[in-house]
């Protein structure tokens, strides 16, 4: 059984590994020139013909000049202003939800705080929902609310690190490229075309998609039941897709209408990685070396493996209490162990936040993985776009420590990092992680929020900081157990969403604008290379000490203490 | 100035110590960010504690904490005093030499005793045999031997003389024979001497950009590791309600974990590692105007040398006597001699030397003829004399490149013969160069000058090219004569015949491909080159404005410190990074020793020790020791890594990936190994001591 479950992992990775590349040198010739430079998409056979006639009718009706090309302040702006929009919609669509069509239940207004938190929550891709779906959001604002913010801002984060691959890249050039024409061609070549293969995929497997009213049924028991109904297809691709991870029903995707079978698990787990793992590829096409692009992918590919294995004993370890293996508590008797456990794994690292099984019914240390995935600032593959981001932030203060020990003032990719970048890159480190420890704190000070969890001891703890931690690191996963809908959580789950994003959207950009300024240094033999398993090696040791001195005192506390104490018979 | 001089000298090492405490000033500690927050941290500590003994209450243990702390910014303090205490010493010798002297003023044709101090721009001074010359200037009449040991610590004499290259005298030297007349060029206040004693002082130094990188990013990890440790309070708090256990965390235990945490090692030994970096280039003799060139000096990837004194010793030597058909060997010599008599250039003078040598042909009464001198001349390009052996017939000897007397030898109907051509090009393979010698334009044979390869020369430019650096000769000679010089050399690549702006436009050319590049050069006309480089070393003895151009002045003169330079400037980020890596590793030990001591009891239920407690990996006896024990470790480890810093990491020219693995087993796997051993130890003694 077991070994049967891994040899679907490996089929799903070699597939990933197989697609990858390709995808990513795709996302390279949408973005490498003006015009993009797929072949033949003028003529109508095309498959994406369709697509590339309503980019251009996008440019004519919102009066987007092509070539206008941006240095970073106003493509930073223009990611802002988007976005702040984007937010300002959504957030009066559910305060209004009442009073407009789609609504056949007869959903009232959302709630002000909940609605302030669920517009972020969408909007800096992070999905953390303190709602349940099927009772709180009319089929309206699920479709042109959610749905829409699940496309844009998967697309904000491709575009920040494409702005940033270019920043790379450039030669003494001020200019990142147009905001407008990226975040268009994102949604439109990127996630438009997947999105609508995946959810044939997953309709097939019988995951709903109707604008039906939800349907009244006498169940065998002979009790009557309301089984919710809705546009859920089309949602749940964009949901995986693009990382997002907000579940159309409260269970997400351990719901039977939102992931029925082994077979729509793999294509979730598929499509959750697709976008994620494909972007080192375009890193290596626009930097000129396929070979950068693979180190960072096996760095990524390392650290996953490193907590699926970790995970993996940890899960069928003999539980001390249960002198049992393998605990199915929380887990879909469909998924099994291992499906449940690489999906719990995949969707805190690559930032979806989509769950399969109860993440706060995994053993201690399984939970514990969970968590340091997110805390290590979402870079295992990571959000679209926001993954690859998060990493060259990573990438640069490797670069600078070991740059410095070769004896070389220390360049990547023959930039050189200087005051103004390794600023900009603690500061990408410092906020996120800030956010988490001081907001966890916080909470733990006031007793209305504190009184929300539902376990005791140590995994109380665990709940409230993996609360900050998933919405910080704009994951969205709950740890479930901790009640979010109060106003505190509400309001601050909702900061640390917004500074956990732009927080570090705004250095990178920075930085982006700053390296695309300088001169490329020609390589030498002294230049210290970044494309070797040596580099990998060190980059992951860098992510895990940094991850590992501000976060040991918390774990320490929470999972850390939970399996000690798991281990001498007490559970919680 | 001595060279090699030790690290440990009692004196400085005195002075130190009392620096170490003056320095506890908060205007000097707040420069330093992560020492600052060690330094709040002994106060708020001592300050808790002085109010807990007002109250009656002593704590043995945190006395002990506190004491520490301070111990830590103290040790800092003295590694910085100690760097700068070495250049303190210097420029106190050098100060030495800066004492008001009376200076023999020039002024319409007469002497006049004066103050050096009164001395002005544009002033004339004589200097005769032991005087000491007051200001920085020029010599503009005259030639004397200069003892400048003082300054170079170089004991032999140079020579300084007016016009040319080696016409600039310094301040403080001593003028040992014969008679010159100077004229000054520095104000006082602003003199060679002035700067000197400024740069070896440390008194300007500003923090370089990649100093300035560092800090930032040690500063962030500061943040986090404060945010961490402030956050811990209240997730202990919080953690010891819902247990229902009792146990306190004290403000003084977790301001011990922050010290422990927080980069101090890297933090408190970051400006000795800048000031003794500048230091060591003072011990190799060579000033550098700002910490930023010895910086750039480690990412040179391009070295402009000069072929001649170099790559080459000193001038071309002539080394043979090739006689065409029909003249002998003795008759080229002679006529060569002659013809080089007047020549003052080295190559002339090695045709003399090679003829006396060969044939014994001395200085000979040539008084009673008649001679013209012809000097060298940008026109001809050739030098010689006319001579009148007999009353009216004029012999004119000439030589010169075979390029220029080509057309000579033609001009007076004389064939430019093809074993001439043969032997010219013989030679220029070997990459000699031959002079021809005529005589009334007749062809009489040629003079071989041959370059002379430094020895260990080539190993030294393999090494520059394991390490990535490029390396360029510039010459004056043709193509064919540098190739050869530049195999037997191992240089990289070459410029022939090149004029002086031919430097200039090749340092533009690989800068504009983003290239760092080094020159060293002497002459005024390298000042527009000099200036260009990203590290341009002008040579001690070289002319006012190419020390002026360059930022690095070497006082030895000696053309192969570039290499030293770089090695220096590599060693010093090398350190930098090797010592952050150190002090980050460090950490995952004394959380292993902290966290379990601070949470040891944590839902204990009755038990003596919580479950916590077994991260205790290292079995420290209390957690009491433990933290003494990890604060403890965390101060001496300062003083321990002191001679790294000053000495720097050791430099082992080899591929850049070789270099960071070693570094990395030293102070990467050594920083996460050695504080698991060193707390363990130090937890043992403290609890044979009963400390706790």
């Amino acid at each position: 059984m077991l070994y049967n479950n891994l040899f679907q992992i490996v089929v799903l990775i070699t597939l990933l590994v197989i697609v990858c590349p390709i995808l990513g040198y795709y996302i390279f010739s949408i973005f490498s020139k003006e015009e993009n430079s797929i072949k033949n998409i003028n003529k109508y056979w095309h498959p994406l013909f369709i697509f590339s006639k309503i980019e251009l009718l996008i440019y004519k009706i919102c009066k987007v000049d092509k070539l206008q090309n941006m240095d970073w302040k106003k493509y930073l702006f223009s990611v802002l202003i988007f976005n702040f929009f984007g937010f300002v919609l959504l957030f009066i669509l559910q305060m209004i939800q009442k009073w407009l069509p789609l609504n056949p239940q007869n959903l009232g207004n959302v709630p002000i705080d909940l609605a302030f938190n669920t517009a972020v929550s969408f909007v800096t891709n992070t999905n953390w929902q303190n709602y349940a779906g099927e009772t709180t959001m009319s089929y309206l604002v699920q479709m042109v609310g959610l749905t829409v913010q699940n496309f844009l801002s998967a697309g904000t984060g491709i575009v920040v690190v494409i702005a940033l691959i270019r920043g790379i890249a450039n030669k003494e050039s001020n200019l990142l490229g147009n905001f407008w024409v990226d975040i268009t061609r994102s949604v439109v070549y990127i996630l438009i075309p997947l999105s609508i293969v995946i959810s044939i995929l997953l309709i097939s497997q019988g995951v709903v998609q109707t604008l039906q009213p939800y349907q009244n049924i006498e169940t065998i028991e002979g009790v009557n039941q309301t089984i919710p109904l809705g546009p859920a297809a089309s949602q749940v691709a964009i949901k995986m897709v693009g990382t997002n991870g907000g579940g159309y029903f409260n269970a997400n995707s351990s719901h039977p209408f939102e992931n029925p079978t082994p077979f729509s698990n793999f294509i979730e787990m598929f499509s959750l990685l697709l976008i994620p793992m494909a972007l080192p590829f375009t890193f290596g096409r626009f930097v000129g070396s396929k070979k950068q692009g693979r180190t960072l992918f096996f760095t990524m590919f390392g650290l996953l493996l490193i907590g699926f294995i970790i995970m993996l004993f940890s899960e069928n370890y003999l539980h001390p209490i249960l002198q049992q293996s393998g605990i199915m508590e929380g887990k879909e008797t469909r998924f099994g162990i291992v499906n449940s456990v690489f999906f719990a794994n995949i969707t805190t690292a690559v930032s979806c936040g989509a769950v399969n099984c109860a993440h706060s019914s995994l053993t201690p240390i399984s939970g514990l993985i969970l968590m340091l995935n997110m805390m290590l600032g979402e870079i295992v593959f990571g959000g679209v776009g926001a993954g690859l981001y998060g990493m060259l932030i990573f990438v640069l203060l490797t670069v600078f420590i070991s740059g410095l020990m070769v004896g070389r003032t220390p360049e990547y990719l023959g930039k050189k990092i200087e005051s103004k970048e390794i600023k900009m890159a603690i500061l990408a480190v410092i906020i996120p992680n800030m956010v988490i420890l001081i907001f966890t704190a916080l909470a733990l000070c006031v007793p209305s929020a504190y009184s929300q969890v539902s376990s005791g001891g140590p995994h109380s703890f665990s709940e409230i900081l993996y609360a900050f931690t998933s919405s910080a690191a704009n994951n969205g996963s709950a740890f479930a157990g901790l009640n979010g809908n109060t106003p505190f959580f509400n309001i601050f789950l909702g900061l640390s969403m917004i500074i956990g994003r732009f927080g570090v959207i705004i250095p990178v950009l920075i930085i982006a604008g700053s390296l695309s300024n300088k001169k490329i240094i020609p390589k030498s033999l002294g230049t210290f290379r970044t494309d070797t398993p040596l580099f990998a090696f060190i980059l992951i040791a860098v992510i895990l000490i940094i991850g590992a001195l501000t976060y040991f005192p918390a774990l320490s506390l929470g999972p850390i203490l939970e399996h000690l104490l798991m281990k001498s018979g007490i559970i919680f | 100035m001595t060279k090699n001089r030790s690290i440990i000298d009692k004196k400085i090492i005195k002075a130190s110590i009392i620096e170490a405490f003056k320095k506890l000033h908060p205007k000097t500690q707040i420069k330093n960010p992560v020492m600052f927050v060690v330094y709040m941290g002994s106060i708020f500590t001592s300050t808790i504690f002085i109010k807990d003994i007002l109250s009656g209450s002593f704590d043995g243990f945190n006395f002990q904490i506190i004491i520490w702390l301070w111990f830590t910014i103290i040790f800092a303090n003295f590694a910085e005093a100690l760097a700068e205490g070495r250049g303190k010493a210097q420029a106190d010798s050098l100060r030495k030499l800066k004492s008001n002297t009376y200076a023999r003023l020039f002024v319409n044709g007469s002497e006049k005793k004066v103050l050096s101090s009164e001395l002005k721009i544009g002033d004339l001074v004589i200097c005769e045999s032991n005087d000491i010359i007051p200001i920085d200037g020029e010599v503009i009449e005259g030639i004397a031997t200069v003892d400048e040991s003082a300054i170079t610590g170089e004991s032999a004499p140079v020579i300084r003389e007016s016009g040319g290259d080696r016409s600039a005298v310094t301040g403080g030297t001593t003028v040992l024979s014969d008679k010159i007349i100077v004229k000054i060029t520095a104000e006082q206040g602003d003199t060679f001497l002035d700067r000197m004693i400024h740069l070896v002082e440390g008194a300007k130094r500003k923090k370089t950009p990649n100093e300035i990188a560092l800090s930032i990013l040690l500063s962030g990890l500061t943040i986090i590791l404060l945010l961490a440790v402030a956050t811990l309070y209240v997730f202990a708090i919080y953690s010891k309600n819902i247990s229902g256990d009792q146990f306190d965390v004290t403000l003084t235990v977790l301001i011990s974990l922050l010290v422990c945490l927080i980069p101090t090692t890297i933090g408190g030994l970051l400006s000795a590692i800048g000031i003794s970096g500048m230091d060591r280039l003072v011990t190799h003799n060579v000033i550098a105007k700002s910490g930023r060139a010895v910086e750039a000096a480690g990412d040179i990837d391009v070295l402009l040398l000069d072929k001649t004194g170099t790559i080459t010793l000193g001038n071309r030597m002539a080394t043979q006597f090739i006689p065409l058909d029909g003249v002998t060997e003795n008759y080229l010599a002679e006529r060569s001699q002659l013809a080089s008599l007047s020549d003052d250039t080295p190559e002339g003078r090695s045709i003399v030397v090679l003829a006396k040598e060969k044939f014994n042909f001395r200085g000979r009464d040539l008084s009673h003829f008649q001679i013209v001198n012809i000097p060298f001349s940008a026109q001809t390009r050739m030098s010689g004399i006319d001579i009148n052996f007999d009353k009216d017939i004029t012999t004119s000897l000439r030589k010169g490149a075979a390029f220029s007397m080509k057309q000579y030898i033609l001009d007076h109907g004389f064939d430019f013969s093809e074993s001439l051509e043969k032997n010219i090009k013989q030679l220029a393979l070997e990459g000699a160069t031959p002079l021809i010698v005529t005589e009334n334009g007749k062809p009489l044979g040629i003079v071989k000058l041959k370059d002379i390869v430094k020895g260990g020369i080539k190993e030294r430019f393999d090494q520059l090219r394991k390490i990535g650096i490029k390396t360029v000769m510039i010459t004056g000679d043709n193509p064919l004569t540098a190739s050869a010089i530049a195999a037997e050399a191992g240089v990289d690549d070459f410029i022939a015949e090149a004029k002086p702006e031919d430097k200039l436009n090749k340092i533009r050319e690989e800068q504009s491909e983003g290239k760092l590049v080094a020159m060293i050069g002497d002459g005024t006309n390298d000042a527009p080159a000099l200036a260009q480089a990203d590290v341009g070393v002008a040579m001690n003895t070289g002319t006012q404005a190419a020390r002026e151009a360059g930022n690095m002045l070497d006082l030895d003169s000696n053309p192969t410190k570039l290499i030293e330079i770089v090695e220096i400037g590599k060693q010093l980020l090398m350190t930098r990074g090797a010592l952050t890596t150190f002090s980050i590793a460090n950490d995952i030990a004394k959380y292993f020793a902290i966290i379990p001591a601070i949470f040891s009891t944590l839902y204990s239920l009755g038990a003596i020790n919580g479950p916590l407690s077994k991260l205790n990996i290292m079995s420290l006896h209390s957690p009491q020791s433990a933290i003494l024990s990890s604060v403890i470790f965390n101060a001496l480890i300062i003083v321990i890594l002191i001679p790294i810093a000053l000495k720097g990491v050791k430099f082992i020219p080899s591929s850049t990936s070789k270099v960071l693995v070693r570094n990395l087993l030293i102070f990467g796997l050594g920083g996460l190994v050695l504080p698991f051993i060193g707390i363990k130890l130090i937890d043992i003694i403290v609890n044979f001591l009963n400390l706790v």
